[in-house]
């Protein structure tokens, strides 16, 4: 069992890193633009807006 | 355009992480012969044609929106991890990574285990772990990029272009890739990988891209163009904090 944790470990280290919270900004935003696409707006402008201010977040909170 | 931009992408992020596999196989190999580290090489290039040859073709059947909103959403967390590092290395946050000092570290560690044997299981373990871990990643961004453009080829080109680059620049140095700019390379390689992810999730989730294949030019300018704003005021709020700490 433990290669088990041992790969889920190595997993999430290489996909999700340091700081889970610019996965879930990501997630959200990939929600938030399909769903404004549903309601008849070509909502191209949201993940790239969400990507840039969730990168500045995370690496502000580095310098903290 | 596109094909080309693939391709370089595949082929900076498989640099990256096979001069990080060569560090590792050339501390075995230095320290404990080729001999054992040569099967641990070969068992675990054996594993990972596996691992392709039973992903690759499964990709194929999966429709192609919802393969690019789960490979874009996998690609942005990733891209974006690399880049976070680049910036914070390149504003002097993060210690820039040392090929030579994990290198030297790695020399260190298998020495202290003792002396060699006929089968060296160690030296094997330590080949097997750094070529499969690393070339998992490869894997993963061939199947990824190749997926995403249902062209899995041109990606595969981009990892054997990297794989015969690291191979040559490796048999001419016979030491570790010390002179790689590696965090350039990542802070490139995560600027792309940021992209290509923003403008297949994006596509997935039922967006129109302005002008087409073009918007990704675009929107390397605009990732670009948002990390040097974010080094030069990290750089600057990291200067003034160590100034006030003085």
């Amino acid at each position: 069992m433990k290669w088990l944790g041992d790969f889920g470990r190595f997993w999430y280290d290489f996909v999700i890193g340091d700081d889970w919270t610019i996965a879930v900004a990501v997630i959200i935003a990939i929600g938030l633009t399909s769903a404004l696409v549903h309601r008849g707006w070509n909502a191209w402008p949201v993940l790239p807006v969400f990507v840039v201010a969730a990168l500045a977040a995370s690496s502000w909170r580095a310098l903290r | 355009m596109h094909t080309f931009l693939l391709f370089a992408a595949a082929f900076l992020a498989c640099t990256v992480e096979m001069v990080e596999a060569l560090t590792i196989v050339l501390a075995v190999a230095v320290t404990r012969g080729w001999r054992s580290a040569g099967w641990g090489i070969a068992a675990a290039l054996g594993a990972l044609a596996v691992i392709i040859a039973a992903l690759g073709p499964a990709l194929a059947t999966i429709p192609i929106d919802s393969l690019r909103v789960v490979v874009g959403a996998l690609l942005l967390i990733f891209g974006l991890q690399w880049l976070r590092k680049a910036i914070l290395r390149a504003s002097g946050l993060k210690a820039l990574h040392d090929e030579e000092a994990i290198y030297e570290a790695e020399i260190a560690a298998l020495t202290a285990d003792g002396e060699r044997r006929p089968h060296d299981w160690y030296a094997f373990t330590v080949a097997f772990k750094g070529v499969f871990l690393e070339g998992l990643e490869v894997a993963f961004i061939v199947v990824t990029f190749g997926g995403a453009q249902h062209n899995v080829g041109i990606a595969v080109l981009g990892a054997v272009a990297a794989l015969v680059i690291v191979l040559i620049a490796g048999a001419f140095v016979h030491g570790p890739l010390t002179r790689v700019p590696e965090n350039t390379l990542k802070f490139g390689v995560g600027v792309m990988l940021t992209s290509f992810g923003i403008f297949w999730s994006a596509e997935g989730a039922g967006v129109k891209w302005p002008g087409g294949d073009v918007a990704l030019l675009a929107l390397i300018a605009f990732v670009v163009s948002a990390a040097f704003v974010l080094v030069a005021v990290l750089r600057r709020a990291h200067g003034s904090l160590k100034a006030a700490a003085a």
